[in-house]
């Protein structure tokens, strides 16, 4: 009864003969995740529900608003408040019981990020920050999981199929096209920026076709290749990616350091923070992070507790060439020599390393 | 040299057009020394470059007529 049930369900899509009843088979045994239930990931999610996609996940940790309605097609007035995440596997309970929806209510962050993704086999990124976009990037790379990205920017989208194994070409990531994240305000959200709804609606489905592309096989996926669409003037350009060796080592080399990876701070335009005691204690565990005593000579009290080069305030311009590692701390007794160090630091390095300063000094982190 | 640059997201806000033609362009650092001389903004802007739309990170000599795309990153969703 199900089988007949289901074959008229899909009906007109089994009669193509491209995808057929095997397809049909691919598409029920698929695990497909959709990160953002939002302007992309609503219609995404309407296609794959109503296309057979035997597991379907949906993360999303907000919650409606009137201001999503115009693109977030899934939701009506009456969701104003509820989950996004929850609200959306109701929808598509009702347009299609046959299929496992999975609801997560969570922000997806670098510590369940893993976790989650492990269990699916293709991931739609229809996030709506870099922060997310360079993490879920990331996870995809460590599990070896195909990424359909999109983007949206005004009146102009980006679609692509990141990190695809293929036996003829090497995978290419996010970070192979943009190896370095945006700093804050250098590129507007779609608060900001502005949006028709359409243009996600477009985009967004556009991901849906290239997820039951690649599960079926069929078609020409859009495998290390980045499609840009305006819907101004309706003009389409599509570029050949290319893998970047220095960029496979930006990307965290194993769980832990992706669990450890600030992805927030990545992605601010910062390159100079503070770091509280408790912080401070567990990155001097890191054999890659350099520690700087910016106090000067003879000044107490001596630490034993860990290895760390001098360098006072007053020679820090001179000794510059002396900081080698990507990662730096710099302490003195109070904070304050050393923020102002971070901030010398930061000024010659700029993004290229990652510059912390013990707040309140060694004075606070005895204490701790 | 020359080049017919197409310009997408904030990259074609910042220069008030979608497509330009640059003559003479030796190579692909000095068309990038050249749009931030008449777009300062530009220098702040990340974006990747396609030469004949293929993805490209080095500096790339120019032969005869090219088709340059710069790109810059979207996060919207």
């Amino acid at each position: 009864m199900a089988n007949h049930k289901n074959n008229e369900r899909y009906q007109r899509q089994i009669t193509l003969k491209e995808l057929g009843e095997i397809g049909q088979l691919k598409l029920k045994e698929a695990k497909v995740l959709v990160v953002g239930a939002g302007g992309l990931g609503c219609p995404a999610l309407l296609y794959l529900a109503g296309a057979g996609i035997g597991k379907l996940g949906i993360i999303d940790f907000d919650q409606v608003t009137l201001s999503n309605l115009h693109r977030q097609v899934i939701f009506s007035v009456h969701d104003i408040g509820l989950s996004k995440a929850l609200r959306a596997a109701d929808v598509l309970e009702q347009i299609n019981p046959d299929i496992d929806i999975i609801a997560f209510n969570e922000k997806l962050n670098n510590r369940n990020a893993l976790d989650i993704l492990k269990n699916f086999d293709i991931i739609l990124d229809g996030t709506d920050n870099f922060e997310s976009r360079y993490l879920i990037n990331d996870a995809c790379v460590l599990l070896k999981k195909t990424l359909v990205y999109g983007a949206i920017s005004r009146f102009e989208g980006q679609l692509a199929v990141f990190n695809h194994p293929s036996e003829i070409k090497t995978a290419v990531n996010y970070r192979d096209l943009f190896p370095q994240a945006p700093t804050d305000g250098e590129v507007l959200n779609c608060e900001e920026a502005g949006v028709i709804g359409v243009l996600p609606g477009i985009i967004g489905t556009m991901m849906a076709n290239e997820t039951i592309k690649l599960i079926t096989h069929i078609g020409d996926a859009l495998v290390n290749r980045l499609l840009t669409y305006n819907s101004l003037n309706n003009h389409f350009f599509e570029m050949e990616l290319s893998a970047n060796p220095e960029t496979a080592m930006m990307i965290p080399r194993d769980a832990d350091a992706f669990r450890a990876y600030q992805y927030d701070w990545f992605c601010s335009t910062n390159s100079a923070f503070d770091l509280v005691p408790e912080q401070f204690q567990e990155m001097i565990k890191d054999k890659n992070t350099q520690l700087v005593d910016v106090r000067e000579a003879g000044e107490g009290p001596e630490l034993a507790d860990f290895n760390a080069i001098h360098i006072p305030l007053s020679r820090l311009q001179q000794q510059i060439p002396d900081i080698e590692s990507t990662n730096i701390i710099l302490f003195c007794r109070s904070g304050k020599r050393s923020k102002v160090a971070a901030e010398i630091l930061s000024r010659h390095f700029g993004r290229s390393k990652k510059i912390y300063s013990l707040k309140d000094g060694i004075a606070s982190w005895h204490k701790f | 040299m020359r080049v017919h640059l197409t310009l997408f997201g904030q990259l074609s806000d910042i220069t008030g057009k979608r497509e330009m033609i640059l003559h003479d362009i030796p190579d692909t650092a000095t068309l990038l020394e050249t749009l931030n001389t008449m777009y300062p903004q530009m220098a702040n802007t990340k974006f990747a470059m396609a030469l004949n739309k293929k993805v490209i990170k080095e500096n790339t000599i120019l032969h005869g007529d090219n088709n340059i795309a710069l790109l810059p990153p979207f996060s919207g969703g």
